[in-house]
C-alpha cells in the first residue's frame, strides 16, 4: 500500500515536472517588451504580430513623457520599444539613450509622409519613426461660446470666467501664453517668458482648473465652455458630445509627434525594428489610427480612413493652417526656469 | 538573546528601506552637479527660502492645520458616541466608520469630483429645488473637505481606543462627589483623552501637510501644496536636488510638529503614537 502511494506520489510529480518543462519550451519564443501611451493602439495588433513573427510581446503603458523617461534612465526597466513625444526624443539622443535605426529592417518607412521626415528633434532621422502626430488647439462647447474661436486671446475673455480648463503642464500652458504674444514656443528669452507669465496670472482668475487628462470627462459633460487640448483627444470628444468643437488658433500652437524609437536598454534590436516596420504595414496603421482616432503620418492610412475624419479640420489640418506651429525643443536645464515660472503662475 | 537575535531582519529592513533612502535624498539635497563632478551646496535650500516657495509652504501648513481643527471638532464627539453605552451596536458603527477605508484612497476623491461639480449631484439637488447652482469643485474649501474626509477616521480612531479604555470608576467617583457631566468631562474624561488626541492630531496633520493627489484633483492644479513641489521636481523638471531639498524642509516641519507634540505629551504623562 505504502509502495503503492509512493509511485503515485511519484507519478504526480514526473507529471507536474514534465508539464512545467513543456510550458517552458512553449516561452522559448523571443520576448519583446514594449512601453506606450495608455490607450494608444488597438490591441489586436499585439496579437497579429506574436502570430506572425512567433515573438512575445509584452505590452506596458506610460501616461507622461517624463515618468517614460524617468524609468528607462534610472535603469528600472528593459524595454524594447518606445512611443516619447517630440522633445523627449531630443532628450534621450543628447543623451546617447537611443539605438540608431537601421532603416535596411524597416522598409515600411517608406510610407511615412515627407513631412514627418528630418524633423528638428531627429534631424537626420536617425532614431526614430514616426507614430502618431497633432497639435494643441482649443476645444469649445458651441452651446456656450457663440461667437468664432480663431485667437488664444479668448481664454483671456472675462465673459468666460470660471469656464476655462487649461493643462496642468508647464510647457503646454506657458506655451500657450507665450503663442498669444506672439513669441516662440520654445523661446530662452526671460522677459518674453516674464510677459508669459504676467499674462497667465491675470488669466488666472478666470480659470476653472488646471487639468490632466480629466478634461475629457470635464468638457463631454459640459463643465466648461472652453479648453485646451490635444488634437486627438478633442476628437474623441467630439465624438462623445457633438456640442464640442476643435478650432486651431491663428497665432499657433504646439505641433506634436509621437515616435517609436529603441532604447540602449533593449537586447533584441531586430526584433525591436521587426516590430517597427510592422506598426508600420499599411493595415497594422490603418487599425492603430482607426482605433485611436489620432492623426497619422502614414500616406496609405489616409486613403483608407474613414473620409468624414480625414476631412476634419482636427484630425487632418491643412498645412498652410499651420504656418506657425512649432514643434518642442528640449530645453536642458533651461527647463527651470520654465518650472519656476510655472510654480509662480500656480502659487499666485 | 534570542530575541536579540529576533531583531536582525528588521533592522536590516530598516537600514535598507528607511536608512539609505533617507541618506540618498540627504545627500541629494545638498550637492549639485557640475561638469565637474558633484559638488557640496546649500543653494537648494536658499532657493526653497524664496517668497514663492515660502508662500507654498504657507499655504500646506495652514490648510493642514485647518484641516486637523476640524478633524478634531467633528472627530472628538464621534469618538464619544462610538465609545459610549448609548449604542447597543456599537461594534457595527465603528465598522461602516472603518469601512471606505478599504476602498482605493484616489477612488474616494474622484467620487467627490462627481459630487462637487457643476453638473453634480449637489449641484442637481439644488438646481431641483430652483436653487442657483454653486462654484464647488476647484475651491480651497474642496481640497479642505477632501483632506478632512479622507483623514477623519485616522483622528477617530485613536481617540475612541483611548476613550473606550478609560476606567468607568474614575468617571463614578467623580459623580460621586458631586461633579455635574461637564465638570466631568473638563477634569477626567477629556485630561485621560489626550494621548488619543495628540497621536490623532499627528496622524491627521502628517499626510495632510504632504497631500499632493487631494490638492490636484479638488483643487484643480490652482493650490499647489509642497507635495505637488516635489512631485513636479521629481517628475517634470527632473530637478531631484531641489526636490530632496524640499522633502527635508518638509521632513524638518513634521519632526518640529511631532517634538512639540511629545512634549506636550510628556507634560500630561500620556504615551500616544510617538
Amino acid at each position: 500500500m505504502v509502495k503503492k502511494c509512493r509511485f503515485l506520489l511519484a507519478a504526480v510529480l514526473l507529471a507536474g515536472f514534465v508539464l512545467t518543462l513543456s510550458s517552458c519550451g512553449q516561452d522559448k519564443r523571443v520576448v519583446l517588451n514594449v512601453y506606450n501611451w495608455g490607450d494608444y493602439i488597438d490591441e489586436s495588433v499585439i496579437d497579429l504580430f506574436e502570430k506572425k513573427h512567433n515573438i512575445k510581446v509584452n505590452y506596458d503603458t506610460f501616461s507622461t513623457n517624463e515618468d517614460m523617461y524617468v524609468k528607462i534612465k534610472s535603469g528600472g526597466a528593459d524595454y524594447d520599444v518606445l512611443f516619447p513625444s517630440d522633445y523627449t526624443i531630443e532628450r534621450m539622443i543628447k543623451e546617447d539613450m537611443l539605438y540608431k535605426l537601421d532603416f535596411d529592417n524597416i522598409p515600411n518607412y517608406k510610407y511615412i509622409d515627407d513631412r514627418f521626415r528630418n524633423l528638428d528633434y531627429d534631424p537626420n532621422n536617425e532614431y526614430s519613426v514616426p507614430y502618431m502626430w497633432g497639435t494643441v488647439g482649443i476645444l469649445y462647447n458651441k452651446t456656450m461660446v457663440k461667437e468664432p474661436v480663431t485667437s488664444w486671446r479668448i481664454l483671456w475673455d472675462k465673459k468666460y470666467s470660471k469656464q476655462i480648463l487649461m493643462l496642468d503642464s508647464q510647457r503646454d500652458s506657458i506655451g500657450v501664453a507665450l503663442k498669444m504674444l506672439g513669441y516662440d514656443m520654445n523661446t530662452r528669452n526671460l522677459a518674453e517668458l516674464e510677459a508669459a507669465k504676467e499674462a497667465l496670472i491675470e488669466q488666472k482668475p478666470l480659470v476653472l482648473a488646471y487639468v490632466g487628462d480629466d478634461v475629457k470627462d470635464k468638457m463631454i459633460a459640459g463643465e466648461a465652455a472652453l479648453a485646451v487640448v490635444w488634437s486627438g483627444d478633442a476628437i474623441y470628444m467630439k465624438r462623445e458630445n457633438p456640442d464640442l468643437e476643435y478650432a486651431l488658433p491663428q497665432e499657433g500652437s504646439n505641433l506634436w509627434c509621437d515616435a517609436m524609437v529603441i532604447p540602449k536598454t533593449s537586447k533584441n534590436k531586430a526584433a525591436a525594428e521587426l516590430f517597427i516596420n510592422f506598426m508600420c504595414e499599411p493595415e497594422i496603421a490603418y487599425k492603430n489610427a482607426d482605433y485611436i482616432g489620432y492623426s497619422s503620418p502614414h500616406t496609405e492610412v489616409k486613403k483608407m480612413l474613414d473620409p468624414e475624419l480625414v476631412a476634419d479640420k482636427a484630425a487632418y489640418p491643412d498645412e498652410e493652417d499651420l504656418v506657425n506651429y512649432d514643434i518642442f525643443k528640449d530645453l536642458g536645464d533651461y527647463l527651470k526656469v520654465y518650472d519656476r515660472i510655472w510654480t509662480e503662475v500656480k502659487s499666485h | 538573546m534570542k530575541k536579540y537575535w529576533a531583531s536582525y531582519p528588521y533592522l536590516l529592513w530598516m537600514v535598507i528601506f528607511i536608512f539609505l533612502p533617507l541618506l540618498l535624498v540627504l545627500f541629494y539635497s545638498v550637492t549639485v552637479r557640475t561638469e565637474e563632478g558633484v559638488r557640496f551646496t546649500l543653494e537648494h535650500f536658499q532657493r526653497f527660502m524664496e517668497p514663492i516657495y515660502l508662500k507654498v509652504l504657507y499655504r500646506s501648513v495652514k490648510l493642514a492645520v485647518i484641516c486637523t481643527v476640524i478633524c478634531l471638532v467633528f472627530g472628538y464627539p464621534m469618538a464619544m458616541v462610538l465609545a459610549g453605552n448609548h449604542f447597543k451596536r456599537k461594534q457595527v458603527m465603528v465598522f461602516l466608520f472603518v469601512m471606505p477605508m478599504w476602498m482605493n484612497f484616489l477612488l474616494r476623491t474622484y467620487a467627490w469630483m462627481t459630487l462637487l461639480e457643476r453638473t453634480g449631484l449637489i449641484n442637481a439637488f439644488l438646481s431641483w429645488l430652483g436653487l442657483p447652482s454653486l462654484n464647488l469643485l476647484y475651491t480651497e474649501e474642496a481640497v479642505v473637505l477632501g483632506m478632512v474626509y479622507n483623514f477623519l477616521p485616522f483622528m477617530v480612531l485613536p481617540i475612541y481606543s483611548v476613550l473606550s479604555k478609560i476606567d468607568k470608576s474614575l468617571i463614578e467617583a467623580a459623580q460621586d462627589l458631586g461633579a455635574d457631566d461637564v465638570t466631568v468631562f473638563r477634569k477626567v474624561t477629556f485630561p485621560l483623552s489626550l494621548p488619543g488626541v495628540f497621536s490623532g492630531i499627528t496622524m491627521v496633520f502628517m499626510p495632510a501637510v504632504t497631500t499632493f493627489v487631494i490638492s490636484r484633483l479638488l483643487g484643480g492644479g490652482q493650490f499647489t501644496l509642497i507635495g505637488n513641489l516635489i512631485e513636479q521636481q521629481f517628475l517634470v523638471v527632473g530637478d531631484w536636488n531641489f526636490g530632496s531639498a524640499i522633502s527635508m524642509v518638509m521632513m524638518l516641519v513634521i519632526l518640529i510638529s511631532i517634538g512639540v507634540m511629545s512634549k506636550y505629551e510628556k507634560e500630561n504623562e500620556g504615551s500616544g503614537l510617538f
